[in-house]
């Protein structure tokens, strides 16, 4: 029964998370993430669902870690300087194998930043959430729409993976009212089900003999096993890769953009294809794990530069778009930070000074 | 002649034919044998849930025999917070030293007490850092030495120990602390009657209790077992009394008794 | 009669049994267990009233009492 609303991204999530089950949530003010706390203290009691204010974010990811071990669907949600103090607990469910979500509004660093939104948490939510080297399927919507989807389905790949997943928004996404299509509510059956495949190790009481532990670690050795395999996982994810590739077909200038930024792009390739000129974007929508294939697969005869939009100085994806186009042609960057919104003209300028260098 | 039997028996709540990690003389394995105890008695061990912290108390991850998962250092008052929350019906207490409940993790053990959440707290209590080798902790004694206070506490550089049971009797929500040791036999089985007390009131929904045990580390304090219990006993009880600082349901049952 | 039964291996010779006893039944041993610990023995057998005293001393809950 989809439901179609006008929401604000915050407070959609928050409603697409409880329709996805989850029925805990943690969490600490911070801005401009409030609404979604604020949304779950409203509305998780109807469920049947609990909600803490923690005394801190690591207080509140900690919390999170101690309710989804017991397997039920659990979230939270923080703002950069917020989410660098839920690195511990991120690293602890990683380690521990615990599945669980949680959100990254992200707003203008480093330190306390700006409230303003930013993308400039991309290096920590993909290459290093915690300590340990673990890594996690991280999504990063470009509307509210697919925030709401996202959120809904990053509970399964939590659980089939047994493994945080990250969603990784920002304040404008945050921030900003559209029209969505609400998933339907998850019926009691269907989230038991569900729980079915953590419910052995989940920490609630075992019968003498089936001891249930949830342990972030192996004191007595083992740790290096449990790498390996969990190193296995992420070699899996390469199936789970999710990029959009938009007007590519022709295109000889490539625009590289994740989630707001990718969304302001898209506004200037269409004007720019209205001047002639062939432009298109990779969207990566699960930055980890990244489409480094559509990037190393471009024919790099017909493309002539790629131009990577991003709201962070330094740019922190072109990184990985980099390590993927191996120097076959320049990348060029338009970039904002610290709170500042990228416009339509900056990319246009940016995009056409490039163009008229390579082109 | 009354046929022989069997008066007391290990506990089921640690694994059988399992020697703890602790070292000679260390009260972590007396509180971990208690606890065992405890929930035998009350026929909840196959619905107990520990919370442990970081430091010796690691260890008890091999020795006891319910469902257990490991808190980040100082976090076990918010992970058992998120546990309770989402089984209610679980018996969730957590396991902490001094280091994690009074240094690293104060803001979550004060939180959870104030929030009055529905669990219980073993807190030990022996004045040092055990398992990082001997450094000074909130509750180190003026005067004694750790292996970062080699010439000893001092209160102008290093304050004065910190006073958890008492601290949390400033709170509104808790519902039962008490201070116990495990020096003699009768302050095991006082102790035992704490834990299982404590958990009762779990049961029934009270809400928070901690109980503080007072503990030797012969280790770390460079003691003889023996002498160890004489420097518990002249030293540590002096600075942190024994006694019970609040029993709501005792107060709750005078009241009830008054009125009849 | 009482009797104790010591699970020699989790000994770690810590004399607290042996302090605690109010009739001087136990004491630590020559012996030593695998993990290289003296370990406490029941020395005087006939003299065990089954009071419990060393199994609720016992740190390691090595000390089972029949009577």
């Amino acid at each position: 029964m989809a439901e179609r609303v006008f929401m604000k991204g915050t407070e959609a999530m928050a409603e697409a998370a409880v329709r996805a089950g989850c029925r805990f949530f943690a969490g600490y003010p911070i801005t401009p993430q409030n609404e979604i706390p604020e949304y779950m203290a409203r509305r998780l009691p109807e469920v049947g669902g609990s909600f803490v204010q923690g005394e801190s974010e690591i207080a509140s990811v900690n919390m999170l870690y101690g309710a989804a071990s017991t397997g039920i669907r659990a979230m939270s949600s923080s703002s950069s300087c917020g989410i660098s103090l839920y690195s511990e607990g991120v690293s602890y469910c990683a380690s521990a194998r615990i599945p669980m979500v949680y959100i990254n509004v992200q707003r203008g660093g480093p330190g306390i930043g700006a409230i303003q939104p930013s993308q400039q948490d991309y290096n920590q939510a993909t290459k290093a959430s915690g300590n340990g080297g673990f890594r996690m399927i991280v999504l990063a919507p470009d509307s509210v729409q697919e925030c709401v989807d996202m959120v809904y389905e990053a509970f399964d790949y939590a659980e089939r993976d047994q493994n945080p997943v990250l969603i990784l928004t920002d304040g404008v996404m945050g921030t900003m009212m559209e029209p969505v299509v609400l998933p339907p509510m998850k019926s009691d059956e269907e989230l038991s089900k569900c729980r079915e495949k953590f419910l052995p190790r989940a920490i609630i009481g075992h019968p003498l003999g089936q001891q249930a532990t949830c342990r972030p670690g192996s004191v007595g050795g083992g740790q290096e096993e449990k790498n390996i395999a969990a190193s296995k996982l992420y070699k899996s994810w390469e199936k789970d890769i999710k990029v959009e590739e938009f007007m590519m077909d022709d295109a000889e200038i490539v625009f590289a953009a994740y989630g707001i930024s990718a969304r302001i792009s898209k506004v200037v390739i269409r004007e720019l294809r209205e001047q002639g000129i062939k432009a298109g974007m990779i969207r990566p929508i699960t930055i980890s794990p990244f489409p480094y294939k559509s990037f190393e697969n471009l024919d790099f005869a017909r493309v002539k530069g790629i131009v990577n939009v991003e709201m962070s100085i330094p740019a922190q994806m072109k990184w990985d778009v980099e390590y993927a186009v191996k120097g076959r042609c320049p990348i060029k960057e338009v970039l904002r930070s610290g709170g500042q919104l990228l416009t339509n003209n900056q990319v246009m300028d940016g995009a056409l000074e490039f163009i008229k260098e390579v082109l | 002649m009354a046929e022989e039997r069997k008066v007391y028996s290990r506990t089921k709540g640690i694994l059988p034919d399992t020697v703890s990690g602790f070292c000679p003389g260390c009260m972590h394995s007396t509180v971990h044998k208690i606890v065992g105890e405890a929930a035998e008695e009350l026929g909840q061990l196959d619905n107990l849930v520990r919370v442990e912290g970081v430091g010796c108390c690691g260890l008890g991850q091999f020795y006891v025999s319910c469902d257990e998962t490991i808190a980040a250092h100082g976090r076990a008052g918010a992970v058992a917070t998120g546990i309770k929350r989402s089984s209610p019906n679980s018996l969730v207490y957590t396991y902490q030293g001094d280091g994690d409940l009074a240094a690293i993790g104060l803001a979550e053990t004060l939180s959870a007490a104030n929030r009055g959440e529905n669990f219980t707290v073993i807190f030990i209590n022996n004045g040092i850092y055990g398992m990082t080798g001997g450094q000074l902790a909130p509750t180190t004694l003026v005067g004694m030495k750790s292996t970062t206070t080699p010439l000893g506490r001092k209160a102008e550089e290093h304050g004065y120990p910190l006073h958890i049971c008492e601290i949390i009797n400033q709170l509104t929500a808790p519902y039962y602390i008490e201070r116990v040791s495990c020096d003699t036999p009768q302050h095991v089985i006082a102790a035992r009657k704490a834990i299982k007390k404590a958990f009762q009131y779990q049961l029934e929904g009270r809400g928070y209790s901690i109980i503080e045990v007072v503990t030797s580390c012969p280790t770390n304090w460079g003691l003889d077992t023996l002498s160890s219990l004489n420097f518990l006993r002249e030293k540590m009880f002096a600075e942190y009394p024994l006694g019970v600082f609040r029993d709501r349901g005792k107060e709750t049952a005078d009241d009830s008794s008054a009125k009849v | 009669m009482a009797r104790v039964e010591i699970y020699t291996e989790a000994c770690k010779s810590c004399s607290y049994c042996v302090i605690s006893c109010p009739k001087k039944t136990l004491e630590i041993s020559e012996k030593v267990n695998s993990k290289g610990y003296l370990y406490a023995e029941q020395v005087r057998p006939e003299d065990c009233i089954g009071c419990m005293m060393c199994a609720q001393i016992c740190p390691d809950a090595a000390i089972e009492v029949w009577r």
